[in-house]
């Protein structure tokens, strides 16, 4: 066990540094920042000024070691457009992003989960047929088309929904009372973002648990289990369930990430103040450090759960568990 | 006395395709086993053994369909019973081995839980006399220091030792009957042997019943007092083992004893010519009579209904050996 940690850490620090100088050398491509900022024809003594406060006068390998070394100290540098650091500015945008992946999240999980059992323990049945249903819609219908239909039935047609924004609660960084107003307030402006967010995942994972719980449910062992008379309901829940979940929260785990991390389009359009509109509008500026900070960031947090639940994996599986 | 399980005229065929496809796996398939003895059932692969032993404990792919016979334990018939009314059945009554050790056991469960299991449901035994019974039972099938190994999981054991803890399983809940569909197969040679000894020895012990299904004449010869050899769907002959060494009647029985290797003896090894039937699509008339040597005009139109040999046992040909042909 203790070997497969370091090698699954091995792996996850392999990867963020792999990340740090891919998106390094990705937002370089995408044009130059100045000559964006600066109008034709301004004042070349303030551009050559601009150009060099952003630390772009550089060589390239300088640019490199200088933001990896900032990076080791946990500095992200300073957006280009704000003048404030990316950290402060992207943990300001956090809460609502995970405020919204999370609510994504438990839809996804709450509707995919059970209709995927369903359809495998019913397998060919009406339920499969209609969580085959389902399923295809949820991963042919595109989320933002989703995002849309809702604004224009429930936000301007009945307007029982808030259709812009995610409410006035906020979070004040260190007074955990604010966290608790702000989960529970303003739910209205959350739903429909939500379900248009969840949708394509819920989907997915409804296609994954079908497939792993009929996997599962075929294996010979669980064919041994029925024959040695355990109830049905024990064959299910004991055996079939913890082998068949083992997969499918490893794939929802992920989930969450991509959700929390890259529900652009979503937040766009229902004009959320999430950590993926904030890499919208940075792209857009060819704002480098705020791109490099958002997207290390979601690097960060994929890796890390990734990791984490490799060695929860390990835990649960007692092949994993049991070996050196 | 009623034997203790009687198979009687047992159809088991799979449908498939909206019913156009029908995969005649067991064709009118007859036999007993008395209290305490071993039955084999031999036969290619694909002739239709393991569909037989999933029909006697009602445990089927959905697809397949019991469409007449009888399945009688202790004279009670289970073919009507519901799904609830077997589950109290099997482990308790009729137990099973499966053909691969590997894969026969749950990988995220101890070896304790898994045996702990039938004695846990069907004999309302909990913590310390649970304890005791896998222990005892984990003992019975060789596994050495039992109060340790059965902390353990599937993983860390070979696969002779899981396929010993598997016949552990099968002892658990106390059956009359354990259906040992292929036990050995997916053994090394080296450890086969061990194993029929075990198996043999836990027999003895306990006076169980053995259905022993195999495609290897060389196990029947040691495990089993009587044979039943199957050719796709149907039980062509049954004899007694001696009787089916001495006297094969069937041409498919002679055939498959002359395809056993024999040492040192130089000659080219002659497997049974042609193909097994597709039992989707049977010939006409018996299903062997293209593989047959001795088929004659009758074979091809009508099926040979089974016929009693004198002494014990039967047959399903027009022409058996060893009989003069003017019966035809
Ligand atoms: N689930 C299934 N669906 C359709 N046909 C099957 C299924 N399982 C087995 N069969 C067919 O039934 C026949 C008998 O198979 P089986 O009982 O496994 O034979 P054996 O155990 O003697 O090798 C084979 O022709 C096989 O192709
Ligand atoms: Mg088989």
């Amino acid at each position: 066990m203790k070997r497969y940690v370091l090698v699954r850490a091995l792996y996850s620090v392999v990867t963020l540094w792999l990340l740090v100088t891919i998106i390094f050398g990705l937002v370089r491509l995408t044009g130059d920042p100045v000559a964006m900022k600066a109008e034709a024809g301004a004042d070349p003594a303030y551009v050559a000024q601009l150009r060099h406060s952003w630390g772009l006068d550089q060589p390239l390998h300088r640019q490199y070691l200088g933001f990896v070394s900032r990076l080791l100290r946990g500095d992200f540098g300073h957006s280009f457009e704000k003048s404030l650091p990316v950290r402060d500015i992207y943990f300001e945008r956090l809460p609502n992003s995970l405020k919204l992946g999370f609510a994504a999240f438990l839809f996804s999980l709450a509707l995919g989960v059970p209709f995927g059992m369903l359809s495998a323990l019913k397998v060919n049945s009406w339920w499969d047929s209609a969580g085959k249903m389902v399923a295809l819609l949820g991963l042919s219908m595109p989320g933002f088309f989703v995002g849309l239909v809702l604004i224009i039935i429930f936000g301007i047609q009945l307007g029982w929904l808030p259709v812009l924004g995610k409410g006035p609660s906020a979070v004040v960084l260190g007074e955990p009372s604010t966290w608790i107003t702000f989960w529970f307030r303003d739910w209205a402006h959350l739903v429909m973002p939500a379900f248009a967010l969840g949708w394509y995942f819920s989907g997915a994972m409804l296609r994954i648990t079908r497939s792993g719980m009929l996997d599962v449910l075929g294996s010979d062992y669980i064919k041994l289990v029925r024959l040695k008379g355990v109830p049905e309901s024990v064959v299910v829940a004991k055996h079939a369930l913890k082998n068949s979940l083992i997969p499918v929260l490893t794939f929802a785990g992920l989930n969450l990430l991509v959700m929390v991390n890259v529900a652009i389009v979503i937040e766009v359009i229902f004009n959320w103040p999430g950590v993926g509109q904030l890499l919208y509008d940075a792209l857009s500026n060819r704002d480098f450090p705020m791109v490099q900070g958002v997207v290390l960031m979601s690097g960060l947090l994929i890796v890390v759960l990734n990791f984490t639940i490799d060695v929860l994996y390990g835990y649960v599986d007692p092949r994993i568990r049991l070996s050196r | 006395m009623a034997p203790l399980l009687l198979v009687e005229d047992l159809r088991t065929y799979y449908v498939g395709f909206g019913g156009t496809r029908v995969v005649k796996a067991v064709d009118g398939v007859s036999f007993s086993v008395e209290a305490g003895e071993t039955f084999g059932l031999v036969g290619e692969s694909g002739c239709g053994k393991t569909t037989t032993c999933h029909a006697i404990v009602r445990l089927l792919a959905p697809s397949a369909r019991i469409v007449s016979g009888r399945i009688e334990l202790e004279g009670e018939d289970l073919v009507p019973k519901s799904q609830g009314e077997m589950r109290r059945i099997r482990g308790r009554r009729i137990a099973t081995i499966l053909q691969d050790p590997m894969a026969s056991l749950d990988p995220l469960f101890s070896i304790y839980d898994q045996v702990a299991e039938p004695a846990y449901y069907h004999q309302g035994l909990r913590g310390r006399s649970l304890r005791v019974r896998v222990k005892q039972l984990l003992d019975a099938v060789r596994i050495p220091s039992p109060e340790l190994r059965m902390k353990d999981y599937p993983h860390q054991m070979s696969g002779g030792m899981r396929q010993r803890i598997v016949g552990a399983i099968a002892q658990a809940g106390g059956p009359r009957i354990i259906i040992a569909d292929e036990p050995t197969t997916n053994l090394d040679v080296t450890i086969q042997l061990q194993y029929l000894n075990l198996l043999k020895d836990l027999q003895r012990a306990t006076g169980v019943a053995l259905i022993f299904v195999t495609h290897n004449l060389g196990i029947v010869a040691k495990m089993c007092d009587r044979v039943g050899v199957m050719y796709a769907g149907k039980i062509v002959e049954m004899q007694s083992v001696r009787g089916l060494f001495y006297r094969p009647r069937h041409p498919y029985t002679r055939a498959l004893l002359d395809s056993i290797p024999k040492l040192g003896v130089r000659e080219a090894l002659c497997g049974i010519p042609g193909q097994p039937p597709d039992l989707a699509d049977l010939p006409r008339g018996c299903s062997f009579h293209p593989r047959c040597p001795r088929a004659v005009d009758r074979c091809l139109d009508e099926e040979p209904k089974s016929h009693a040999l004198n002494g014990d046992g039967s047959v399903r040909c027009w022409l058996p050996i060893g009989e003069p042909a003017a019966n035809g």
